[in-house]
């Protein structure tokens, strides 16, 4: 890991920690602890998406779908079939796996537009699926009663613990995808970017890559969704649908898609933006969504993380006009 | 009226609701005649907004996400339109508004980008979308709009089915969009300099075509078919904002399966798919109608990108 990234990740495990000791103490934003959880659970798929987005440019509109998966076959074996949670959870990410591998081999043979509608595609029929298949998920009104997690026979009950454990996770996942990034793969990934065909040229196997993060991305989607089940308890087919599938995609795009640290950004932003600081519009938070993708795109196609090193650049260079003056 | 079953879209809602009570009387054959009917008429217009991806794709070589929305745009503004306006002129302010939408769009989204990819591109046309789509709830709120027929609400009884009568305006009209684009493409100056695009770009500003204003004439062309479509289709299925999304990725799916960039290849694979799911809906499932679209649309992306009529080679050397 580079000394950047180390010095950052130092700076988030920080703010991690003071966080709970912040919202104790002040009793407005008492319940920011729980969009946390939130932005946790939504930070692993995101950080799924930038490895696939971002560093292998292949795009997906479906992730909503494996999202889904995770959640729904969590529930329904815990529900229908009193699995034990964390056996259901192994068992949502195997379903998507298989899934996700199925979609994913001739889905990434296709360009760019194609590739964008095969998985939009995908995503909205899970949903339909999920909408349909009433005796299994309940649909449209929802499957109930999802048990809560334990650990080591402690119940996991509150946000706090909860906060804990999905954090945890998603450290884990971020370190991993760090790693990822600056392996051989992470190399190879990033050559199928710039151009598939030269990378295909210098013997990269760039379709088994691509699967290959393709069904990495879809498993951290899928263990997301397994925890959500477990943390909100009920599940409905329209937090799987198409705009979340499309606000997955947002997180990464506004946060900057070529950094991990820019899913991670994007996804706080959007994540507190949708629970908290858009109810003011109520139902008209699409526009605001809208125009904030739009605005991201056109103006600063590499993100907000773009900004740090940009603002970082003048200042130092100020200081160095600065200093110049002040030599002569 | 209230929202119907939250999957329900798409298709002709009141049609099936009123076909319900009329199917159980009907034969099996006049069942058939019924949804071959209904299947053309939603047929085509998927073959609509087929041909406004097509022209744009041919173009630009990009999708336009964004597609879907000029239908729900035309429905909606056809239904203001219609209170206040007689019949033809409420079309006609319709469809150029929408084109006034589409061209817009393409001068404060499309142009300023420079040399960007397929993600970005993707991209700004998703977030156009949503903006409509945002745009249209603030203006129309979250229910559905009806609308009177065209020309009175009494179905006509044909081969022992009852066809409502819109289903011939909307059978007429795409009839005529499809006959003045191929006049367009074929004889208009305009319609060969954007077919001349759609070969080579290059080529085409070496011998002094505006490339640029060709794309822009795209997006307001494409504009216009699609609210033709809506206004249209109105009478018959509803329209609320959020249609847009569905009605494009079925209208994708017919310009697939027809061969992306291919007009006749667009019009018959939107009928095709239009029966399809018509049949379906009538004989399988309701439930999975709209499932049965996207499912043909994934096996050809996976079988065949090119297109059950499209040409391989050509396909081969597109950018995207």
């Amino acid at each position: 890991m580079s000394r950047g990234n180390l010095i950052t990740l130092s700076a988030v495990v920080l703010l991690l920690i003071l966080f709970p000791v912040l919202v104790a103490n002040v009793e407005a934003i008492s319940h920011y602890l729980d969009v946390m959880v939130f932005v946790g659970i939504f930070s692993l798929i995101t950080m799924g998406l930038s490895l696939l987005m971002g560093y292998a440019g292949q795009i997906s509109l479906g992730h909503a779908a494996f999202f889904g998966l995770g959640a729904y076959t969590s529930g329904i074996l815990c529900v229908k079939v009193a699995v034990s949670p964390w056996l259901a959870m192994v068992g949502g990410t195997l379903v998507t796996a298989v899934v996700a591998y199925g979609v994913g081999v001739p889905s990434l043979k296709l360009k760019g537009h194609y590739l964008a509608m095969a998985t939009l595609g995908f995503g909205v029929i899970v949903n339909i699926v999920f909408n349909e298949e009433v005796e299994l998920t309940g649909g449209p009104s929802g499957l109930s009663n999802i048990p809560g997690l334990k650990l080591f026979g402690l119940p996991l009950r509150g946000e706090l613990l909860f906060y804990i454990l999905v954090w945890s996770m998603v450290l884990l996942v971020l370190i991993f995808c760090l790693n990822v990034i600056h392996s051989r793969v992470g190399r190879a990934l990033r050559s199928i970017h710039d151009s598939e065909v030269a990378a295909d040229a210098m013997g990269v196997e760039t379709a088994r890559y691509k699967v290959m993060i393709f069904v990495l991305s879809a498993v951290l989607a899928s263990l997301a969704g397994s925890l959500y089940a477990h943390y909100v308890g009920f599940l409905s087919p329209s937090s799987f649908n198409l705009l979340f599938s499309i606000r997955l995609v947002m997180m990464v795009v506004v946060g900057g898609m070529h950094s991990l640290w820019g899913a991670l950004l994007g996804t706080w932003l959007l994540t507190f933006l949708g629970n908290e600081w858009l109810h003011v519009f109520k139902d008209f938070d699409i526009l605001v969504y809208g125009a904030i993708l739009l605005f991201v795109v056109m103006a600063l196609p590499e993100g907000l993380v773009s900004v740090v090193p940009r603002l970082s650049h003048m200042w130092r260079r100020g200081r160095e006009s600065e200093g110049g003056t002040g030599g002569t | 009226m209230k929202e119907g079953k939250p999957l329900w879209k798409g298709v002709p809602e009141r049609l099936s609701h009123e076909l319900k009570s009329v199917m159980e009387k009907l034969s099996l054959g006049g069942q058939l005649v019924q949804y071959l009917f209904t299947g053309v008429t939603v047929g085509s217009i998927y073959g609509m907004v087929a041909l406004g991806f097509n022209i744009i794709y041919n173009v630009t070589e990009m999708i336009n996400f964004a597609q879907g929305e000029f239908v729900m745009l035309g429905g909606l503004i056809m239904v203001l339109c219609a209170k206040v306006l007689p019949l033809p002129m409420a079309f006609c302010v319709t469809v150029a508004a929408v084109t006034a939408i589409g061209a817009i769009m393409e001068r404060s989204t499309i142009n300023p980008l420079k040399n960007t990819t397929v993600l970005t591109l993707i991209i700004v046309t998703i977030a156009v979308s949503i903006l409509l789509k945002g745009i249209a709830m603030f203006i129309w709120g979250k229910d559905p709009y009806m609308m009177q027929p065209f020309s009175g609400t009494e179905p006509l009884h044909l081969f022992g089915a009852a066809i409502q009568t819109q289903a011939f305006w909307v059978l007429g009209i795409s009839g005529i969009v499809v006959l003045l684009l191929t006049l367009f493409f074929r004889k208009a100056r305009y319609g060969k300099a954007m077919l001349a695009c759609a070969d080579n770009a290059e080529a085409a500003r070496l011998v002094g075509i505006k490339v640029n204003l060709m794309v822009l004439l795209s997006f307001a062309l494409s504009a216009a078919i699609g609210a033709a479509a809506g206004a249209v289709i109105t009478p018959i299925s509803l329209m609320e904002y959020d249609r847009g999304a569905l009605l494009g990725l079925k209208g994708f799916g017919a310009a697939v399966l027809g061969g992306l960039g291919s007009f006749s290849g667009a019009v018959v694979a939107g009928l095709l798919l239009g029966v399809v799911e018509s049949l379906c809906a009538g004989f399988v499932s309701s439930g999975y109608k709209d499932a049965v679209a996207l499912l043909l649309l994934l096996l050809v992306l996976f079988v065949r990108p090119s297109g059950l009529f499209g040409n391989v080679e050509a396909s081969k050397i597109k950018k995207f």
